[in-house]
């Protein structure tokens, strides 16, 4: 019974909706790196340098739509990277997605080192308040779930939307979903795969970092280390769940935190309290392995993911 | 720009770009030790000191390069048959496990029987661990990367909630620590008086056994098969799946074996702090050795020793430790980069 109560409860469902805003972010970025032919494992360590980079920025005075512009653009930068070496260079994007992961992390670390080599206890900063959006938010349940979060979320949501729009209804999509289904095709219209498929990593790590930002910006008000914990992991799992489509993956998204959100009032409620907590921690991971063993086998893979194009090859 | 094959490498093609990566890695490290308001070429002299420049040091680095062969063997392994398999933290902790739950009491044998059946009981644990993402991608088409990922936070969490459960210490003063194996589970000093143990050994004899089995058994050949192109490999009439699976286990049974000689030989117990990443330290430990398993041995010394030595280059200059991943990260991509341009010329259109 307790469960129903908290499934049918407001605060749960916004809890849900607030976890589910930097994989929702992050899900969207990765989405537009490999639906362009880039797996972008880069993904967890591009969260942490977004989280870094937006909060610091706001630390050091600026406003806090110019944190998540910073946050972005060192994401970009990160991408760049990424996209330098496994697009014209075609190197491994496993090797290079692992090693940018590395790298971003352990510079975040370095330049929170020395940015603030004293402290015990990272500072806070004003972070994003929930904005209630007249008329919508009083609807009961879905007002307080939807429409009283930060400007983030709405942010947030707004992006899956203009993804969706620009990869099917727009050219400049067709070309992404091309480059990552059938490159020569796209070189045989006379357009570059390679400005293609840097731009959809660029962006996308952009996406990513704003993922970041989020937590540092909106969900918590400071950084701490580990703070990501391999969410964007399950934002690689997220968009296999989402057969790379930006409406699933959002679908996916919410229920994955829906789920996350749950198992965290479970562990109080009087079955909860006599289960070690590590198995509701475990939950969320145990359940993406099954969601994507579910649609793995009839999952719409983009047909040259992970393969490099080179021009003089046939 | 496009990509060209070259057919005859010259001597100057072969050597020349790993050569610059080297001597990038090196450039790079200096200017953050300058960003962070230190001479870097003290910088760079304390890290090798601290690394190599006395035999205590040099001992920290042999038993900080011992997991990371375990691990690198197990990645270099994975990947030649492209195999993903990024989850040999997880499987580390697997081999650590069994080591404490079979080598605390559990077994009351001499160390001549007891001390094998650990390392065995450790290497089917992590083959176990590593063969549920091997059976996801081959029976179901579950990509294995997401698959091994978060096998490793699964399995963090469970030997933490064993830690706090049934493996608890009660003479731990309330930390999440295993009991200590038996003095008859410990791997001996390769030399008495020195602190090595015969983990290193082990990981040595591994890396020839694992370089024979590439490069002179039919399952080696096999293995490079599938890595080098599936399609084929199947064509020709190579099971490719049960070559993945058979991959699978060997390279979880070698990172298994990370967490044994971490356990029997270092550590004496388990704790959830066993292992600093040794796992995903492994996938720089591989690639830098370009998936050759003599190779291994050299760069799990070199990373060791960019770990050692920054710990205490960081103690002495100030500058945060991290230096030494983000030291690593540029190595490894500039390395595979470097790979890259010894066998193809970069051609403009």
């Amino acid at each position: 019974m307790e469960i129903v109560d908290i499934l049918i409860s407001a605060s749960f469902w916004a809890a849900a909706v607030r976890i589910a805003t930097p994989l929702i972010l992050a899900t969207m970025g990765e989405l537009i790196c490999e639906r362009a032919g880039v797996l972008n494992l880069g993904i967890e360590g591009i969260m942490v340098a977004g989280a870094f980079a937006g909060w610091m920025a706001v630390y050091s005075g600026t406003g806090l739509w110019v944190g998540v512009a910073v946050a972005m653009v060192v994401g970009m930068g990160f991408g760049l990277l990424h996209s330098v070496l496994t697009v014209p260079f075609g190197l491994s994007q496993h090797v290079v997605g692992l090693g940018v992961t590395l790298l971003a992390t352990s510079s975040t670390y370095f330049a929170y080192r020395l940015a603030l080599p004293q402290v015990t206890s990272p500072p806070k900063i004003e972070a994003f308040q929930p904005y209630e959006i007249p008329i919508l938010s009083d609807i009961p349940l879905l007002g307080q779930a939807l429409f009283s979060q930060t400007p983030f979320t709405y942010l947030a949501f707004a992006l899956v939307a203009a993804t969706s729009i620009m990869l099917y209804r727009t050219p400049l999509g067709l070309a992404v979903r091309a480059a990552g289904e059938s490159p020569a095709a796209v070189a045989a219209q006379g357009l570059s795969v390679t400005a293609i498929r840097m731009g959809a990593v660029i962006v996308g790590s952009g996406f990513m970092a704003m993922g970041g930002a989020f937590l540092t910006m909106s969900a918590f008000d400071s950084f701490f280390f580990e703070m990501v914990n391999g969410r964007g992991w399950i934002c690689i799992a997220l968009v296999v769940f989402g057969s790379w489509m930006p409406g699933k993956a959002l679908l996916g998204a919410v229920l994955f935190a829906a789920f996350d959100a749950l198992q965290i009032r479970v562990q109080q409620t009087s079955l909860g309290v006599n289960i070690p907590y590590q198995i509701f921690l475990m939950a969320p991971y145990i359940l993406s392995i099954v969601a994507l063993v579910l649609v793995s086998r009839r999952a719409q893979v983009p047909a040259a993911l992970m393969v490099p194009f080179n021009k003089g090859e046939r | 720009m496009r990509l060209e094959p070259i057919t005859n490498p010259s001597l100057a093609r072969s050597l020349g770009p790993p050569a610059v990566a080297v001597v990038a890695t090196i450039v790079i490290a200096s200017l953050l030790a300058m960003v962070a308001g230190a001479n870097p070429f003290s910088v760079l002299g304390l890290i090798i000191k601290g690394a190599f420049g006395s035999q205590f040091a040099a001992l920290e680095t042999l038993n900080r390069a011992t997991p990371l062969i375990f691990t690198g063997l197990a990645i270099a392994v994975a990947f030649k048959a492209k195999f993903w398999n990024i989850g040999a933290e997880a499987q580390l902790y697997a081999g650590a496990l069994i080591t404490v739950v079979l080598g605390t009491g559990a077994l009351p044998w001499s160390s001549v029987a007891l001390i094998p059946t650990l390392m065995v009981g450790a290497v089917i644990a992590g083959a176990v661990v590593l063969l549920v993402p091997a059976i996801l991608k081959t029976r179901f088409g579950v990509d294995e990367v997401v698959t091994t990922l978060l096998f490793n936070f699964i399995f963090l969490l469970f030997i933490s909630m064993l830690l706090e459960g049934p493996l608890k210490d009660p003479m731990g003063m309330g930390w999440p620590k295993s009991a200590r194996v038996l003095s008859e589970a410990r791997l001996p000093r390769i030399v008495d008086g020195l602190r090595l143990h015969w983990g290193f050994g082990l990981a040595i004899l591994c890396a020839v056994v694992v370089w024979l089995v590439q490069t002179r058994s039919t399952l080696g050949y096999e293995m490079r098969a599938v890595g080098l192109n599936r399609e084929a490999a199947a064509f020709a009439g190579i099971p490719v799946n049960t070559v993945l699976v058979k991959t699978a286990l060997l390279s979880g049974g070698l990172a298994a074996l990370a967490g044994f000689s971490e356990v029997a030989g270092l550590k004496g117990s388990l704790t959830l702090d066993l292992s600093p990443g040794f796992g995903y330290t492994g996938i720089i430990v591989a690639m830098l050795a370009l998936l050759n398993p003599l190779g291994v041995i050299v760069s799990a010394l070199f990373v060791a020793g960019i770990f050692v030595g920054a710990d205490s280059m960081s103690r002495a200059a100030g500058v945060p430790t991290y230096l030494a991943d983000m030291m690593l990260a540029t190595s490894l991509l500039l390395m595979v980069l470097a790979i890259m341009l010894t066998r193809f010329r970069v051609v403009r259109d």
